[in-house]
């Protein structure tokens, strides 16, 4: 299982009620049914992969964050993830309201435009960052919004909305991120990952 | 109609009271099964046929001596797996294959009871079946599944008798009939109606049939159960036994000869009184209004996990109908699935071979049955 899943798992309490907002093929699911909760529903954009989570006995719908979260009333879920998909939103701050209305708390993840390969790229070829974790083209990415660690921390602030835990995927190395080395964590982290409440 | 003695039934003592009022009794329900029920009786399924369906869902049907009607779906090694499942269905009341219907015989009189028999709705459809659960003394069934007016019934079912089944899954239905689905309902009674041969329903009094007017209803009803494009693909503008127009009102054009065949098949199996009720029924259906309005209120005591199909093409029981079940259950926190599938077959999607139909309902009942069941033990 991806490191990232398994960083998320951890932040999940036992037996809680949780939604995986873009849930795939629901492999992130089926870890959290079988070792931290049954108690799991995912929405998924993709018919072929909401038909795979349905095969596999995964309670999934068909849908898309933007409209279709609205249908779930307030905090009906202890915990809500969005696993790297809030830069393919066309509104993402209207997901994250969104996100911590459904959920009493939130999990973002996000991959890093801050990451030194990316900004190296930029400055030296000149062209949009290609990267292993980025591996799509300007021309036919999803990505309509991407961020750097520190533009999410800086939008939590404005926003006021509280960071309770701040990781960053480093390869396979899970770090801290904190006020004092979030220069460095932009600078050499794949992945960032908050939980966040209103 | 002899040929109906011979089908499986029980007879329900009663009295049922039915939602006009009236009350029946001694009345029999006319079933079949497929599978066998095991020790734990943890593995029955409960099948709701649709408006001109009856209890023959699979293998061949003794009367019509056609495939039943969810011969893709249902069967050894399907979706609806036989080999692990036990299947029962039912032919609704107020049907022709057997179950108490405007053609049962009044005892009294020996004449059908046609135009006397009360008018049903889905939920006295769904507390007469609700009898086969005590006639196989099963507790709990595994599922409920149905589609189109099978969905309705679902959906009425687990509202009625909200532990009696683990999982449900109505299909390509709504929890509301539309003003068009009245319509076009209307439309077909019309047809029947305006039939001379209608009678005001008593048409077996004279050994005569509304044919003509049974069989307009049924072609005009198969439009709606296709899809714009699979007509056009399927018929386009191809004529039928020859090169050029003739110049009459004769069957020119494929799709006219196929309508008119199915047009002339129908009135062989079906009762014209029968659509009247059945049609009326499904029109009445509006799970919400029975309970103010509110949906999710139909499911608020429910544990039962659903399951929500619809299919891209079905312009019938579209999609926005099925998502408005998903989002009444989604308020109350119930346990629901839900997909789209993609298919042109229109609203018949649920009734033909529709690949990843089949392939993810039958997976879903399979694993859902190991964590439900099998895990347990």
């Amino acid at each position: 299982m991806k490191k990232e899943f398994k960083v998320i798992s951890e932040l999940i309490d036992n037996k809680s009620k949780v939604l995986d907002v873009g849930c795939g093929n629901g492999e992130l699911m089926k870890y959290l049914h079988e070792n931290i909760t049954q108690n799991i529903r995912g929405l998924e954009i993709s018919k072929e992969s909401v038909q795979n989570c349905l095969s596999k006995g995964l309670t999934v719908i068909e849908g898309n964050a933007e409209n279709d979260l609205k249908q779930f009333p307030d905090h009906s879920f202890d915990f809500v993830v969005l696993s790297q998909t809030l830069q393919a939103f066309l509104d993402p701050e209207k997901v994250i309201k969104e996100l911590l209305r459904v959920g009493k708390k939130a999990i973002v993840t996000i991959p890093n435009f801050g990451h030194w390969k990316v900004r190296l790229h930029l400055l030296v070829k000149g062209t949009m960052p290609v990267t292993e974790n980025l591996p799509d083209q300007w021309y036919n990415t999803p990505n309509l919004h991407m961020c750097t660690l520190r533009d999410f921390f800086n939008f939590c602030k404005e926003r006021q909305i509280k960071v309770f835990k701040s990781l960053a995927l480093k390869g396979e190395k899970t770090l801290n991120i904190n006020t004092n080395n979030i220069s460095l964590r932009n600078l050499d982290s794949q992945l960032g990952i908050f939980l966040i409440q209103n | 109609m002899n040929k109906l003695s011979k089908v499986k039934n029980i007879i329900v003592n009663g009295p049922q009271k039915l939602d006009c009022g009236k009350e029946i009794s001694n009345f029999p329900i006319a079933y079949e099964t497929y599978g066998n029920l095991n020790d734990q009786k943890d593995n029955a399924i409960l099948i709701f046929h649709a408006l001109t369906g009856d209890q023959f869902a699979a293998g061949k049907n003794p009367i019509t001596n056609k495939d039943g009607w969810w011969s893709y779906a249902l069967g050894p090694g399907k979706a609806i797996d036989t080999d692990k499942f036990f299947v029962i269905c039912a032919n609704v009341i107020g049907g022709c294959m057997g179950s108490y219907g405007p053609s049962t015989i009044d005892k009294n009189t020996n004449a059908q009871i046609s135009t006397n028999f009360p008018v049903i709705t889905i939920n006295d459809m769904v507390n007469a079946q609700f009898n086969l659960l005590e006639h196989f003394k099963i507790e709990k069934l595994f599922a409920v599944i149905g589609g189109s007016m099978g969905g309705m019934q679902v959906l009425q079912f687990v509202s009625n008798f909200p532990d009696k089944a683990q999982i449900a899954v109505p299909i390509a239905c709504t929890s509301s009939h539309s003003a068009q689905n009245i319509a076009f309902n209307e439309l077909g009674r019309q047809a029947i109606m305006a039939d001379a041969n209608w009678k005001a329903g008593k048409y077996n009094e004279d050994k005569t049939n509304p044919d003509k007017g049974l069989s307009v209803a049924r072609m005009a009803a198969h439009i709606t159960y296709l899809s714009k494009k699979g007509l056009q693909e399927k018929f386009g503008r191809k004529l039928q036994e020859s090169d050029d127009l003739k110049f009459s009102f004769d069957a020119d054009f494929q799709i006219e000869s196929y309508l008119r065949y199915q047009g002339s098949v129908f009135v062989d199996r079906f009762d014209a009184n029968s659509y009247l009720y059945i049609t009326r029924a499904m029109d009445y259906f509006d799970l919400s209004k029975q309970f103010d309005g509110n949906l999710s209120k139909a499911f608020e005591n429910t544990k039962t996990k659903f399951f929500v199909i619809s299919f891209t093409s079905d312009w019938l029981y579209p999609t926005s109908e099925n998502r408005e079940i998903v989002i009444a259950l989604n308020a109350i926190g119930a346990d629901v699935g839900f997909v789209e599938i993609e298919s042109d077959k229109g609203h018949d999607s649920f009734l033909l071979d529709v690949p990843d139909f089949l392939e993810t309902l039958g997976s879903y009942l399979k694993t859902n049955y190991i964590n439900l069941n099998e895990k347990r033990i």
